[in-house]
């Protein structure tokens, strides 16, 4: 490909830059050295087919994944040998992929135990919070996170993260699985979470859903990086059409 | 009835003891997915320590202490020296680790200590209690009501504080533990203090009635294990009930047909439940996760 498809998005002042990252499993290797910057209250897509490498780029950046090259840093700081704890601490969530509520657990311990760094007071607050922006949370509360369905777990999976109180949310393929209809919910309150001022970089399969709430997006293949524009210019690429909005 | 109500209490006062074991076992293997073999070394240090701490000249209360925390430091260095380098082995090799384990602490405690038996004074004395024409010593009161109150406290600890319940999302998944910044390495180190420190306990109120000695974990471990088994490998309420059964079986087996048999009754009931239900008696159906 050559290298005029590939702008250099570089943001002055990014608060997530990744620099030439990549990661094994043992001799398969995932990520080819990837670049990829988000700046602070964007909204990001990452958008890519199945075994493109969204989740283990998103694993990496959380550190449950090792990054095998290259660097991550956060607002400044290279985190690239960080563990969880500190990243979290630092102002990073991620959403997993396959929502991974504490099954046995109620919804709001899940919820609580989103908090399970934070020693200020707001915590209560931000938990009435996630109440409001999902009432059905609270109505279920004393409930097993098991035995809500898929689009409430993805809600508790994304309240969960929000108690982390993060300045930039990562979010794996948070419409998977879902009907239409909670497809759409889901992804209107991730576009209100960016109007609160959270930074979101969200990965999706559902290139079309994701690139249309995004400020910027880009599309990974094969652990590397082969496009990155405009969430709109993205929508209109012949390339993204073909491959990933069936058009 | 008097017989019946005599064997009873000896089970109930035994098995309370395979219920911490199991207890501990559940602990570990929740937290870690490891079964931990040296569990019944955990109580034989809590008694072997406690004895001679006491010979060595501390008032008996502050050896008992002592040995708690001491038999936690050795499952906390269990956990560093022998698992954690094994991090990501497959199940069978990870109990062959802690049966050496065992097996080493054992030849430790051999060195350290001695090969005799040795026993504690009764906590309070030896005068039996009367109830309903059977007898009662303190010190199986002690060893119930010790074991209780280590189930209440275990019960508060993971189902009341944020420290236990983080403990308990790692045990349901690690992953989404450590993505809200749980400390997984901070929370299996605890485990292994916890089972080391519930089962030294059990050890140090234990040793009065049945004595102890370097290899008195061994059998522990098996009754325990099977008692965890029998319950539901994994359920802290299938622990406790499992050990309960596990020490009645073998009360009853040892009174009514020949103390030869105990430990085979204990198992071969064991073996026919399982042979009904397949999890134990408290075990995941496979219907939970939806
Ligand atoms: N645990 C693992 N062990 C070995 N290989 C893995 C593992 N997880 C992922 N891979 C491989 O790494 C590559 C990237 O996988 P990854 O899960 O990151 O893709 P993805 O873009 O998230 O896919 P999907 O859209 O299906 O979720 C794939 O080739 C996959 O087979
Ligand atoms: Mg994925």
């Amino acid at each position: 490909m050559p290298d005029d498809m590939l702008p250099d998005a570089v943001l002055p002042d990014a608060m997530l830059k990744v620099e030439g990252l990549t990661s094994h499993y043992g001799r398969i290797q995932a990520l080819k050295g990837v670049d990829i910057e988000v700046a602070p209250g964007e909204l990001v897509a990452l958008v890519g087919g199945n075994g493109a490498g969204k989740t283990t780029l998103l694993r990496t950046l959380s550190g449950v994944q090792p990054a095998s090259g290259g660097r991550v840093v956060f607002e400044g700081q290279d985190i690239t040998q960080a563990k969880p704890h500190a990243r979290v601490k630092r102002g990073i969530a991620q959403v997993p992929e396959g929502r991974q509520v504490w099954g046995p657990l109620s919804v709001e311990d899940n919820l609580r135990l989103g908090a399970v760094l934070r020693r200020d007071r707001e915590i209560a607050q931000d938990l009435e919070r996630v109440y409001a922006m999902f009432p059905i949370l609270k109505e279920r509360r004393r409930q097993a996170a098991g035995t809500l369905s898929g689009g409430q777990q993805q809600m508790l999976a994304m309240g969960r993260a929000l108690l982390t109180k993060p300045r930039l949310l990562l979010l794996d393929e948070p419409s998977m699985g879902l009907a239409p209809i909670l497809v759409e919910q889901i992804l209107t309150s991730v576009a209100d979470l960016k109007r609160q001022g959270v930074t979101i970089f969200l990965v999706e399969q559902n290139a079309f859903a994701a690139l249309k709430i995004a400020d910027r997006g880009y599309v990974l293949e094969t652990g590397k990086v082969v496009l990155s524009d405009s969430g709109a210019a993205l929508l209109a690429n012949e390339r993204v059409k073909e491959a990933y909005l069936g058009v | 009835m008097e017989t019946f109500l005599q064997f009873l209490f000896s089970g109930l006062t035994v098995g309370a003891v395979y219920a911490i074991v199991a207890l501990g076992f559940t602990i570990i293997y929740n937290a870690s997915d490891v079964i931990n073999f040296a569990q019944g070394e955990f109580v034989m240090l809590g008694g072997m320590c406690t004895v001679f701490f006491s010979l060595w000249g501390l008032p008996l209360p502050v050896a008992a202490v002592a040995a708690v925390i001491v038999t936690s430091l050795i499952g906390v260095a269990l956990n560093k020296l022998a698992i954690e380098p094994a991090r990501g082995a497959n199940v069978v090799t990870l109990i062959i680790i802690t049966i050496g384990a065992s097996i080493f602490l054992r030849g430790l405690a051999q060195v350290v200590f001695d090969k005799q038996f040795h026993r504690l004074p009764s906590f309070s004395g030896d005068a039996p209690i009367d109830v309903l024409g059977a007898t009662l010593t303190p010190q199986s009161l002690w060893v119930m009501g010790g074991a209780a109150v280590i189930v209440v406290v275990l019960w508060y600890f993971f189902t009341r504080t944020t420290f236990g319940k983080s403990i308990l999302a790692t045990s349901h998944n690690r992953l989404a533990a450590r993505l809200v910044g749980i400390n997984v390495e901070l929370v299996l180190l605890t485990s292994f203090a916890l089972s080391a420190a519930i089962g030294a306990l059990a050890g140090i109120l234990v040793t009065p009635i049945t004595l102890t000695s370097f290899d008195a974990g061994t059998m522990l471990a098996l009754k325990g294990f099977a008692a965890a088994i029998l319950g539901g490998m994994g359920n802290p309420l299938g622990a406790v009930v499992g050990g309960l059964l596990v020490g009645i079986a073998e009360a009853m087996g040892a009174g009514y047909l020949s103390s030869e048999y105990k430990d085979a009754v204990a198992f071969v009931i064991i073996l026919g439940v399982l042979f009904v239900l397949p999890s134990g008696l408290f075990g995941r159906r496979g219907t939970e996760r939806v």
